[in-house]
């Protein structure tokens, strides 16, 4: 407090105003090569986007519809209603296509009680409810164990492909560990466990809501 | 041109970044589980730390001591920003695979600190030598970890090399143990161990080399006497 040891006013006030202008300056630049950068890369980014998006979906598609093309496949977004069993808490978006007699609706399910987090799926169902094909979009399953469940790592997931409530019964939809038809991986039985249940109430879900998932027509299209 | 090669001998061996300053270790020990991923995240790395030594340098002399760290930051996590944005761009499925290592780059030490203790006190020319050196340093450990990993968790070599590559290294793979699987060392804890003993091997080297310069000197006393014997008789 005593005025001697203070430093003059002045320099001081002149030293804080040329940090924050330079350090402004500094912020502007920075956003701009940022901002710049986003503009170069926005377009080829939400290519690969779609790009990575479609070719999961493609992947689930019933055989018969496996050449809808890109623009008629996400155009076709629709959105669903919320089910906690299904590990989505809002009305959530899949996709739905319909050719002649063939339709399939694609949902993003999320598998909860996965060895290391949730698990996410991408569950197609054909107008017969039967899987038309299952995939990992996004998982932090153990490497060299639970990420059998890729389809790039291995062929398991290709197990639910035809399979339906009534193929196996439903008392079968389980890991051969609890009693169920499908396998499971040596060294890990907590994650295709999950991926199991997950697929089971995705068609619990499609049978429930029913006809009304695959007949409502264009009105919902966003 | 002496300057020159100490940077290269710090960045590379005496003073790396992963294996003696132990700097960067999160993303060292989460992503060197194959080549691929290793490879991917060392050169994004070095981008950055190159980038930011040669910018940090550049204006050395227009920031004020006191708001250096968040000019810094802001110049690192800008640099980040856009390895991010061009990676998703041009490998967008490792860049899938490596995800939040790729923005976590920001807070790897390795690159504040080269920053700070080195390009804010040298012109552009030894900044970038030191960043580019740093980088290799760091990225040579992460791809040596990563092929150790590889190999003796999984079998195989450059698996998935198209990823970062694109289709040429598509056949790329090296398939060394059929069939074989350790899971240890792909689980994190092997990737401790892993780097434990890159550490020792590093050390061990050390001591050999510093032991034969040692013995080399052991000799020279007898020249150097005879130096000083002709050195009296003046």
């Amino acid at each position: 407090m005593t005025a001697p040891t203070q430093p003059p006013k002045r320099p001081m006030g002149r030293a804080i105003l040329r940090s924050a202008l330079s350090l402004g300056l500094f912020a502007i630049v920075t956003a701009g090569v940022v901002a710049g950068t986003r503009t170069l890369t926005f377009d080829r980014i939400a290519d690969n986007r779609q790009a990575s998006q479609y070719r999961v979906l493609k992947e689930v598609l019933p055989e018969a519809l496996r050449d809808v093309p890109i623009e008629a496949l996400l155009d076709n977004a629709v959105m669903l209603p919320a089910s906690e069993a299904m590990g989505q808490h809002q009305p959530f978006r899949g996709w739905r296509v319909k050719r002649g007699d063939n339709a399939a609706l694609l949902m993003p399910v999320v598998a909860t009680g996965g060895y290391n987090g949730d698990i996410h799926l991408l569950v197609g169902v054909d107008q017969d409810g039967r899987v038309s094909g299952v995939r990992v979009t996004r998982h932090q399953e153990t490497p060299g164990l639970g990420d059998k469940i890729e389809r790039r790592k291995s062929d398991w997931i290709t197990d639910f492909n035809g399979r339906s409530l009534e193929d196996p019964a439903p008392e079968g939809w389980e890991v051969t560990k609890d009693g169920g038809e499908f396998d499971a991986f040596t060294g890990a039985t907590i994650t295709p466990r999950a991926v199991v249940r997950a697929v089971k109430r995705s068609l619990e879900y499609v049978e429930a809501e029913g006809d009304s998932l695959f007949q409502a027509d264009q009105e919902d299209q966003p | 041109m002496s300057q020159f090669n100490e940077l290269v001998r710090n960045g590379l061996w005496a003073n790396n970044p992963a294996l003696v300053q132990l700097l960067g270790l999160c993303p060292l020990l989460a992503v060197t589980s194959s080549v691929v991923n290793a490879l991917g995240l060392g050169l994004a790395t070095l981008l950055v730390l190159m980038g930011s030594n040669m910018s940090v340098s550049l204006i050395r002399h227009h920031v004020t001591s006191n708001v250096r760290l968040p000019a810094f930051v802001m110049i690192i996590a800008a640099f980040v920003t856009c390895a991010d944005l061009l990676m998703q761009a041009y490998t967008f499925e490792l860049h899938q695979i490596l995800g939040i290592f790729i923005p976590l780059i920001v807070t790897n030490c390795a690159i504040l600190g080269r920053a700070d203790a080195f390009a804010s006190r040298n012109p552009i020319l030894p900044s970038a030598t030191d960043g580019l050196m740093m980088g290799l340093g760091f990225a040579g450990v992460l791809v040596v970890l990563g092929s150790l990993r590889e190999l003796f968790g999984q079998g195989t070599l450059f698996a998935d090399m198209d990823l970062l590559l694109g289709p040429v290294a598509a056949g790329w793979q090296i398939t060394v143990f059929p069939n074989y699987e350790f899971l240890f060392l792909i689980l994190p804890p092997g990737a401790f161990f892993a780097t434990g003993l890159l550490i020792a091997l590093k050390n061990v080297i050390d001591d050999r080399l510093e032991r034969r310069r040692r013995l080399r000197q052991a000799d020279q006393p007898r020249e150097s006497r005879r130096v000083r014997v002709t050195g009296t008789i003046r």
